[in-house]
């Protein structure tokens, strides 16, 4: 009887302390949602403000532009296969960039991911500075390095290439090193044993384990770098997004043909989208398998 | 027997293996070889513009002094990079250039390791050691250039109506109608202060002794109005594509929250409602964020507005479909829990689902923020807008690539800082949170 009188004011103190904390929670998340809210809000005025136009006048004029391109499209509905197949090379220089890129950047980041994973890595003093490396190839957007190498060698899908590559080195080898992270060290041991040398254990250990998950990332690289491609074009660096930019500039806009790239980018990305992504979980989902029958 | 089809088995296996191992490097390398040939990469050697190369290159780290004569009435202008805002004040000039005492003196430009350039009332001439003195009067009939005897070395171009003389000390240029002499130096010039700047000329100490004296307020002002280098400017560019992304990404977050829920089979029962907000993200995505740019600055022009919406549509997409997908994942034991205790639904949504999903959606909103200040430059270079307009504008004009660099130096700043700025939120909100 003693012992549960003598509980109850400590139950009592627990509970006040818990619904202190409890209320100083809640008014942190309150004084943090309303920070966040005048940020957004503020940034949203701000924003309106330094725009050439304002967003509630603009705002009634956004169908427009999407009107006119669809109504010259349809005026000209049967000019349309002819202009599909016109924009097909551009098409395919724009996934040859991206495929290009991808491909080289993927071969560049593996290289890469083995030299700056602990464990792995045969120089190891130079996995800090080579992460910092793959940082800094990050951290560019691809159309910085794509604007300075068009004033160095002409417009054209090389600049884009390479800028693109650049960029695909630095996120593959850093999400290939987490890969390789998880990847079992007993095969590399095994190897070492019987004398390999490091090309060898990668090649052989490391490369067979973790090949489905680098496959999966490279196929989602492929993706985002198709949208890169397109947008690289914009500003010169050819494929369909140099034609996108022809056909769109102020004045003489021919809007037929725009509407005919549209079509073709946003079938090309979402058709992408859908085998890559059908491939990326067969690739993760066999992975899976693999491992359970192990 | 067992092991004869065993060993046929296995030798299969191995056999395709072996043609596994060799086909995939051939095809790599046969679709490369295809690239080279598309792309022409064998004729690239031919457009490389090494003349542009090396300008670029030189421009980063140095930067050049006009000093001009015009030959019609033989008055002469000192500029830095030629430009209006860098011009020297009449009766000004560096410490290498000496003005004339009179009205028809001489001007004297030392271009250092002995090479003087000399611009005088008729003729101008330049004394460059170890080879000789070349003197041009230039007239109505020519620059009438008188060159050292000997045959003419590559570095001189001269013809009746122009001498260009290039030497490391520096560039002499004479037509008809100007004399124009080009001073290398190192450095990015008046990065702080322009010239008409009372503190172009101040050392360190001498400027924190104004400052502290009640300057700092001028100092600060002329500084952030650099007309050269534009610091506010840039400074407001900055600011303005972190808040494309800011915008972008987090408008994107709210707007797709309730929109995952209605895309993910165990909390919108209605298919046909499932399958629209699907399709809807699936749109969203698809139409890439290079359209929505192009759609949406038609109807708000240029700015960071445009650039904020450009990746709220697209984001919303993606948003939407990640959401869905985690809320699909969520743990019911957790929703059954609070519901045993007597929760109303948007209460159970509230305990229940959200405290699951937070962490994940967080750690997803805050890596595209990261990601979305790259695409904000980017789209700023389409639409104009933010850095990403400034670094186009100063790479089209192509004459300072100083002011390239300084931008590309500010852009993976500014990248590397807000990736710093999103892991620290993810760590924070996420470990901090969730324990």
């Amino acid at each position: 009887m003693a012992e549960i009188t003598g509980a109850a004011p400590r139950v009592r103190g627990i509970r006040e302390t818990y619904l202190a904390e409890v209320r100083a929670k809640r008014l942190a998340n309150l004084v943090l949602g309303v920070l966040f809210a005048v940020l957004l809000v503020g940034g949203f005025v701000t924003a309106d403000a330094r725009n050439a136009g304002g967003f509630w006048d603009g705002l009634h004029n956004i169908l427009d532009f999407p009107a006119d391109v669809i109504g010259e499209a349809w005026e000209r509905a049967h000019l349309l296969p002819g202009y599909l197949l016109k924009y097909l090379p551009s098409l395919i220089e724009t996934l040859n960039i991206a495929a290009a890129s991808t491909l080289i950047g993927a071969m560049a980041g593996l290289v890469m991911s083995l030299l700056v994973t602990r464990g792995l890595a045969p120089v190891g003093w130079a996995v800090g500075p080579l992460r910092r490396v793959l940082d800094i190839l990050r951290a560019v957007p691809e159309i910085v390095i794509a604007l300075v190498l068009i004033y160095l060698l002409g417009g054209g899908p090389v600049p884009a290439m390479i800028a693109i590559a650049l960029h695909t080195v630095g996120a593959l080898g850093k999400l290939f090193s987490e890969v390789n992270e998880n990847a079992s060290l007993k095969p590399v041991e095994g190897l070492e044993s019987v004398g390999a040398n490091w090309t060898q254990r990668m090649w052989l250990g490391v490369i067979p384990q973790v090949a489905p998950n680098y496959l999966s990332y490279a196929l989602l690289r492929f993706e985002i770098n198709i949208r890169a491609s397109a947008i690289l074009g914009f500003v010169g660096a050819g494929g369909i997004g140099y034609d996108l930019r022809n056909t769109m500039s102020w004045g003489q806009g021919k809007f037929d043909e725009a509407a005919a790239i549209f079509l073709l980018l946003f079938l090309t990305i979402v058709v992408v989208d859908q085998i890559s992504s059908i491939a990326r979980d067969r690739l993760t989902h066999g992975a899976r398998r693999g491992e359970a029958m192990l | 027997m067992t092991d004869a089809t065993l060993h046929t088995a296995i030798s299969a296996r191995f056999a395709r293996k072996r043609l596994l191992s060799f086909a995939l490097p051939g095809l790599v390398l046969a679709y490369l070889a295809y690239v080279f040939v598309a792309f022409d990469i064998a004729g690239l050697g031919e457009r490389v513009s090494l003349a542009n190369a090396a300008t670029l290159v030189r421009d980063t780290y140095s930067y050049k002094t006009h000093v001009t004569r015009d030959n019609r009435d033989a008055s002469v202008e000192i500029a830095i990079e030629g430009e209006r805002k860098g011009q020297y004040a009449p009766g000004t000039a560096p410490a290498w250039v000496t003005l004339p005492e009179g009205a028809d003196g001489d001007t004297v430009i030392d271009l250092g390791k002995g090479h003087v350039v000399t611009f005088g009332a008729e003729a101008v001439t330049y004394d460059i050691p170890g080879y000789g003195r070349i003197v041009t009067t230039p007239g109505r009939g020519g620059v009438d250039a008188e060159l050292p005897p000997g045959p003419v070395p590559d570095w001189i171009s001269v013809s009746k109506n122009r001498l260009a003389v290039t030497t490391d000390a520096g560039r002499l240029t004479v037509t008809r109608n100007r004399a124009e002499v080009f001073r290398y130096a190192l450095g990015w010039e008046l990065f702080f202060f322009t010239l008409d700047s009372p503190y172009h000329a101040m050392g360190w100490g001498e400027l924190a002794s104004r400052a502290m004296d009640g300057e700092a307020g001028a100092i600060l002002s002329d500084f952030w109005t650099n007309s050269m280098w534009r610091h506010g400017d840039v400074a407001w560019a900055l600011v303005e594509t972190v808040l494309m992304a800011f915008l972008g990404t987090f408008g994107a977050a709210i707007i797709a929250l309730p929109l995952g829920f209605l895309a993910a089979k165990n909390f919108a029962p209605l298919g046909a409602l499932r399958f629209a907000a699907r399709r809807v993200f699936d749109f969203l995505r698809g139409v890439d964020g290079l359209i929505w740019t192009i759609v949406l600055s038609r109807a708000f022009g240029p700015g960071p507005l445009t650039g904020s919406l450009a990746i709220l549509l697209t984001d919303t997409g993606s948003f939407g479909k990640m959401f869905s997908e985690a809320l699909e994942n969520v743990d019911g034991k957790q929703i059954e829990g609070v519901t045993s205790t007597g929760a109303k639904p948007l209460q159970r949504y509230r305990f229940g689902v959200i405290p699951q999903i937070t962490p994940v959606l967080l750690s997803q909103v805050l890596y595209y923020l990261e990601s979305n200040t790259r695409s904000a430059t980017i789209i700023g270079a389409i639409t104009g807008g933010g850095i990403g307009l400034l670094l186009t504008q100063a790479i089209i004009t192509q004459k300072d690539w100083e002011e390239v660099s300084y931008y590309i130096v500010l852009i993976v700043l500014m990248v590397m800082a807000m990736d710093t700025v999103s892991g620290w939120l993810r760590r924070r909100l996420i470990t901090g949170g969730g324990a």
